[in-house]
């Protein structure tokens, strides 16, 4: 409670914490009123596909049917964007508490019981920590076939080791405190202790991170599926609409950027959902960082 | 003697390491159905008229553990099996596409690790000056671009708007015919280098021509990350008795940064170079696909978009190993010279 204060009173000093936040929540605002701010067509079974006006190829330009225009294949980008939005914080929130549950069991495990276990749960975080992580999120994601819940699986898949040995680290550092040392000599077991006394000790500044990095884990969410990999075509997904606009990048003779607003707009709403996560997790990990908070 | 002992170690941890990497790429693989798996063990187009003969032949239908034996024994041989995008097999593959995702990351590689650097050095020394906001800002700027997007909107404006000036791909048509000619001699497979060793000045250019976007989109987002990451360490050193006595014996501010504060604060960048390689091939795979630029990334890219298995997952073998042979000489770098690295332990 003392730290959660603490906390707050850093924040508030900081403009860009709080430009972040202000950010965060609009994006939340227009994930929650989704339906209200693009109604879903009658007689449409999945909201989350996205509606197309006709079969044409070529974009158009923004109008009073289509306020943002449409996209390749006359996708709605208006209809894109908004409901991108659910599937952004989908898959930024399922992939952090799945990789927070992975993470705590394995980590807490191999920090609190050591050796051999220790030892085995370690390696295999190195084994899967030795690739890049966006290529094996490809190949895991090709391997589950294209759909939304393959690119959640796909991503934790690669983060779940790094939170496992960070969380592996601190219980290290908290096994040996006095206090885990008395509450052993009053007989409590191994699973009172560690949810009693480890976790909680070491916990509140994981969260914080972890919160932190959905805007990381939403970039590489787009990545995939701007590689075209994933989402069934039409699912509204950010990465896929940039994905759909790439072959418009050059426009009509008459007008250069006839089609900047297929490129752009889903862009947009990309780099200021991952903006608002950044400027909120640059000034909350100062004020987590002790060595750097005292300068 | 420390040392030799510690490498040898390392050497050893290596071995269970990559056996683990290889039975992850064979789970993965275990998700595809035979047909698609016996491209794994094609080495020549003809036999993909029969796919079930070469079923039968490695056992692709025995138990699992039968089938990891095989397939690992074909992978000592130096053989991942055909890519069917560009027919050739995974190795071959491998090889041609090596050269132009090389001459990417040579380019790249200096301008993030030396920018962040710079950079980060920059905004440490004049902490809350302007300076420091400003790169701070374009930090947080540069970490939140997609990358895929920011080179859309860079070849949108030099590609679109000026017509041409900066065009994708790696060569213009009339270059890659002249690269490609009997008269032109291509020594590394680098337009780059090549063009200079030919004495093709045109070559030159126009393969710097067809780099500067690719480039700066790979350069953004990883020079932000090395510019924060040296600007905190940078503070740290500064906090630091040697600073404060470099500054009382009354050395000139600018040799106090550069040479003593400087200098001990980079060791952390040295530490993030495994991380760096990984954001790199990352970033490699994107860049390329956005470029249409025809290296290693754009070939996982088209590979994995059409389900060409063998060529993804050998590559994904591929790059593992090299991340982890990458790691390995980071640290070993680390120990040797730096030396509060303890080497028995194991700590750092």
């Amino acid at each position: 409670m003392k730290n959660l204060r603490f906390l707050l009173f850093h924040f508030k000093k900081n403009p860009l914490s709080i430009i972040g936040l202000v950010i965060i929540v609009i994006f939340a605002l227009i994930a929650a009123l989704a339906p209200v701010i693009a109604p879903t067509p009658e007689g449409q079974f999945n909201p989350y596909m996205i509606p197309r006006d006709g079969y044409g190829s070529t974009p158009q330009p923004p109008s009073d049917t289509h306020i943002f225009g449409t996209t390749q294949g006359q996708y709605d980008i208006f209809y894109g964007v908004i409901w991108g939005t659910r599937t952004a914080f989908q898959v930024g929130l399922v992939v952090i508490g799945a990789v927070l549950v992975i993470g705590i069991i394995l980590g807490s495990i191999a920090g609190y019981f050591g050796g051999i276990v220790d030892e085995i749960i370690m390696r295999i975080t190195d084994i899967f920590l030795a690739f890049p992580p966006l290529i094996l999120a490809m190949a895991v994601t090709i391997a589950l076939g294209a759909s939304i819940e393959s690119i959640i699986i796909a991503i934790t898949v690669v983060t779940w080791p790094s939170y496992a040995r960070v969380i592996r680290g601190d219980i290290l550092a908290i096994r040996e405190e006095d206090y885990i040392e008395a509450s052993r000599g009053v007989g409590a077991s191994h699973l009172r202790i560690i949810i009693k006394h480890v976790l909680p000790n070491s916990i509140y500044p994981i969260f914080i991170m972890a919160s932190l990095d959905i805007g990381a884990v939403v970039l590489t969410a787009a990545a995939l599926s701007f590689l075209g990999l994933g989402v069934p075509e039409g699912y509204a997904d950010w990465g896929q609409m940039i994905n759909f606009a790439r072959n418009w990048i050059v426009g009509t003779p008459t007008n250069t950027f006839a089609y900047w607003h297929a490129i752009t707009i889903p862009g947009l709403f990309i780099f200021f959902f991952v903006m608002g996560w950044n400027l909120l997790g640059d000034s909350l990990r100062d004020i987590l960082d002790p060595r750097l908070a005292r300068r | 003697m420390e040392f030799r002992s510690y490498l040898i170690r390392r050497l050893f941890l290596l071995i269970p390491v990559l056996f683990g990497v290889t039975i992850l790429i064979f789970g993965l693989l275990q998700l595809f159905p035979p047909y698609q798996r016996a491209m794994l063990y094609v080495t020549d187009p003809r036999q993909l008229s029969n796919i079930d003969e070469i079923i039968e032949l490695y056992g692709l239908n025995a138990p699992v553990w039968q089938q990891y034996f095989t397939w690992l024994g074909q992978v000592f041989q130096g053989n991942l099996g055909w890519s069917k995008v560009v027919g050739m097999s995974v190795t071959d593959a491998i090889i041609n596409f090596l050269p132009a995702t090389l001459e990417l990351a040579i380019f790249a590689t200096p301008i993030i690790i030396m920018g962040g650097i710079w950079l980060g050095t920059k905004a440490a020394a004049h902490k809350d000056g302007l300076i420091d906001h400003t790169t701070r800002a374009g930090a947080i700027v540069g970490w939140s671009l997609p990358t895929f997007w920011f080179g859309l909107v860079l070849m949108m404006i030099f590609y679109g708007y000026f017509r041409g000036l900066l065009p994708p791909e790696r060569l213009s048509t009339a270059m890659s015919v002249l690269v490609n000619s009997a008269s032109f001699t291509r020594y590394t497979h680098l337009n780059f280098i090549d063009g200079i060793l030919n004495w093709e000045w045109r070559v030159v250019f126009d393969a710097l021509r067809h780099l500067v976007l690719p480039v700066v989109t790979l350069s953004v987002v990883n020079i932000a990350f090395i510019m924060r990451l040296m600007r905190s360490s940078m503070l740290e050193s500064l906090g630091r008795g040697y600073v404060l006595t470099a500054r009382a014996k009354g050395l000139p501010e600018k040799q106090v940064i550069n040479k003593h504060a400087r200098r001990n604060a980079m060791i952390p960048v040295l530490t993030v170079s495994g991380y760096l390689f990984a954001a790199i091939v990352n970033g490699v795979v994107i860049t390329e696909s956005i470029f249409n630029y025809k290296g290693l990334g754009w070939w996982a890219w088209r590979t994995a978009v059409q389900l060409d298995v063998s060529s993804i997952l050998g590559f994904a073998l591929f790059s593992g190993i090299l991340f982890v042979l990458t790691n390995l000489v980071v640290d070993l770098l680390y120990a040797k010279f730096d030396p509060r690295v303890r080497l028995g332990g194991g700590v750092k």
